[in-house]
């Protein structure tokens, strides 16, 4: 059975496999940007809170995919919630960072014309702050999302979600004639689905960052 | 060539100005009539004013006292540094006062909620603090906005704002500030800060950060606005000469803010109070005196002229008769056009298109002395024209009436700084007369 045979027949289960994928990654990056936003706005203020945030996010970042959801298996069991932890968890890093790192970057001048005319703390954050640091923000969450997408293959050794499981089916029986044929369709589809969540990204870079200062 | 083609430029850059004024004054009087009146200054006074930060033995701002009219401006002026920047920013609590009161129109601020306080306070800073994400309409309609203005009034307000400051609001309104020039950036940046007709406007080098030819027309702006509005304007910058040019009174401050001369800039001009000062003036206090006054306080002279529709014959006639041996040739709106000269005609041959030499330099009457001088230094017979709002000619000033009116001024200045030390002196010696006389009270 040639691979677009092999594709043929298992579209169905392709499909939903890779809407859970999907499906999977969007919700977990949807936490973790309102998670790593926050933490962000919360953070970005002082210099030792900025860092720390900074270094602990990039601490977990540095724990081994495999690993990090080995260890989580004993504690939350097995199925979606050790994916979504994981996921969330390894999506912060880059959110969080380009977070601090944005608002840090708004021109100080602006920050204080802003005080200047009487917008309050709250009132400068959402009218000013967030809005001119939206683009860096931005480019964070796209660049969790391309990590998340391979991350989220080796959910399946927790039985989560996704086309991890048509890959690990693959990799489990090597040397059957479909072997290569699941490893190869699991691993194309995490792509396309890349490609196309980047896409959607380039949408809504489009539709969100204001016009003023879009490059 | 070069020469002529940017006295050209610069001709047509007053044109330019001058219908924008005409424009603005229009608009200003729409607002008037739409509005009301526009709320006009409020008085600031500043009680041992005094700023320390942590871990520094020596307070940034030292005991300042100061008492600002309403409706003037008062420009802040001193060395970097000195903490000019800092006192402004205490009057609309961005920076906390360690110690002393500040009253606005005899209301004590110093404790009342800041973001309520800075929203009656205009504040207009360096590269106009725009925000880049909103147009320009948005950026200036956040104040009234924010004190929850009705939508209608914001937007008209919005159009008012722009038209005085002279933008068209039709071009401009959805623009963002990017896509505006450096000048325009900062008309809109004092648009903003004036939008919700606050009583008084806080300036920290606002115009810091332009090339000097927009600056100086941008000075000029302020000045009319002023005129129109009747703000109090507190100014902070480090440019001595923009101080002369708009302040009422000038603070020169030293290290720690400290005030070494208060005064109004004739007075700081000719009667220095120190070293400090008189430093900080610099050479050529004589010059600086010229950019005090405006052409219209001198005499002008009158000059024959002709226009291009006048038949030959009459300008022979002008020519012959006319003591100079000289005549101003006017165009068909009344501008100066060319100097024309006895033998000029005779070698032109009768033609006026080739007669002449064109007039390549007038100075409006709002311009300074010091223009005007520019002027006549480099016109090649030691004059120039001065010409009305529309560009039209109503006299012409020399190189003597120049003179003669510095002289003048000098002069009056001096006899003033005479007086105003001996009104000081005795005020001085009737306090310690009066000291002397409590402290024998005291004693029986």
């Amino acid at each position: 059975m040639d691979f677009w045979e092999y594709l043929g027949n298992r579209h169905q289960q392709l499909l939903t496999d890779a809407y859970y994928h999907a499906s999977a990654v969007f919700q977990c990056m949807v936490v973790a940007t309102v998670l790593g936003v926050l933490i962000g706005i919360v953070t970005y203020r002082s210099g030792w809170a900025g860092s720390l945030a900074t270094t602990a996010t990039s601490t977990v970042l540095t724990i081994p995919s495999l690993a990090m959801i080995g260890l989580l298996i004993p504690v939350v069991g097995l199925g979606v919630p050790p994916t979504v932890i994981a996921l969330t968890l390894y999506g912060l890093l880059p959110i969080v960072r380009n977070s601090i790192v944005g608002l840090r970057g708004v021109d100080p001048a602006l920050v204080d014309a802003a005080t200047g005319i009487g917008m309050s703390r709250p009132a400068r954050l959402v009218r000013i702050e967030l809005p001119l640091a939206w683009p860096p923000i931005l480019t964070g969450i796209r660049v969790s999302t391309q990590m998340l997408m391979g991350i989220a293959a080796i959910a399946a050794y927790a039985s989560g979600p996704g086309l991890g499981n048509v890959i690990f089916r693959g990799l489990a029986s090597l040397g059957s004639k479909n072997a290569i044929n699941q490893v190869l369709a699991g691993t194309l589809g995490i792509i396309v689905l890349a490609l196309l969540f980047d896409a959607a990204y380039v949408v809504i870079g489009r539709l969100t960052i204001p016009r003023g200062i879009r490059v | 060539m070069s020469e002529t083609s940017v006295a050209e430029k610069a001709t047509s850059g007053a044109e330019e100005m001058t219908s924008v004024a005409e424009k603005t004054t229009c608009g200003a009087e729409k607002a008037a009539s739409a509005a009301g009146k526009a709320t006009s200054g409020a008085s600031i006074e500043l009680e041992s004013l005094t700023k320390r930060y942590p871990g520094n033995p020596q307070p940034a701002v030292d005991n300042v006292n100061m008492e600002i009219k309403a409706g003037e401006i008062v420009v802040f002026v001193g060395p970097s540094g000195c903490g000019k920047s800092t006192t402004l920013k205490m009057i609309n609590r961005l920076i906390e006062p360690t110690g002393g009161r500040i009253r606005i129109d005899g209301a004590d601020v110093t404790d009342m909620d800041p973001v309520k306080l800075r929203r009656n306070v205009g504040y207009a800073i360096q590269a106009s603090g725009l925000f880049p994400h909103m147009t320009v309409a948005q950026n200036i309609a956040l104040v009234p906005k924010m004190i929850g203005w009705p939508a209608a009034r914001i937007r008209s307000r919005v159009e008012e704002m722009l038209d005085l400051v002279g933008l068209d609001p039709g071009e401009f309104h959805g623009r963002y500030p990017r896509r505006l020039s450096g000048g325009q950036q900062q008309r809109v940046g004092v648009a903003r800060a004036l939008a919700a007709d606050p009583p008084v406007l806080l300036m920290d080098e606002p115009f810091g950060a332009v090339d000097p030819i927009t600056r100086e027309h941008l000075q000029d702006e302020l000045i009319r606005l002023q005129h129109e509005l009747h703000k109090t304007i507190v100014f902070v910058t480090h440019d001595f000469d923009e101080a002369i040019k708009l302040g009422d009174r000038i603070a020169v401050l030293r290290e720690r803010s400290h005030i070494a001369q208060f005064d109004t800039p004739e007075a700081i001009l000719t009667n220095p109070a120190d070293d400090f000062v008189s430093g900080f003036v610099g050479a050529g206090a004589a010059l600086k005196r010229l950019n005090l006054t405006r052409v219209r306080d001198v005499e002008i002279t009158d000059y024959p002229t002709v226009t291009v529709d006048d038949p030959l014959q009459q300008i022979f006639n002008k020519l012959r008769g006319s003591g100079v041996g000289e005549v101003l040739l006017l165009d068909e709106h009344g501008r100066p056009y060319k100097w024309l000269r006895r033998g000029d005609m005779m070698r032109a041959r009768g033609s006026l298109a080739r007669a002449g030499t064109l007039v390549h330099d007038t100075v409006t009457r709002d311009a300074t002395l010091r223009d005007a001088l520019e002027a006549v230094l480099t016109d090649n017979a030691g004059r120039v024209v001065v010409t009305g709002r529309r560009g039209e000619y109503t006299g012409v000033v020399d190189m003597e009436t120049l003179m003669n009116s510095v002289h003048e001024l000098l002069e009056a200045d001096r006899l003033d700084a005479v007086e105003h030390q001996q009104e000081l002196a005795e005020t001085r010696a009737r306090q310690t007369h009066g000291e002397q006389e409590g402290a024998g009270g005291e004693k029986a």
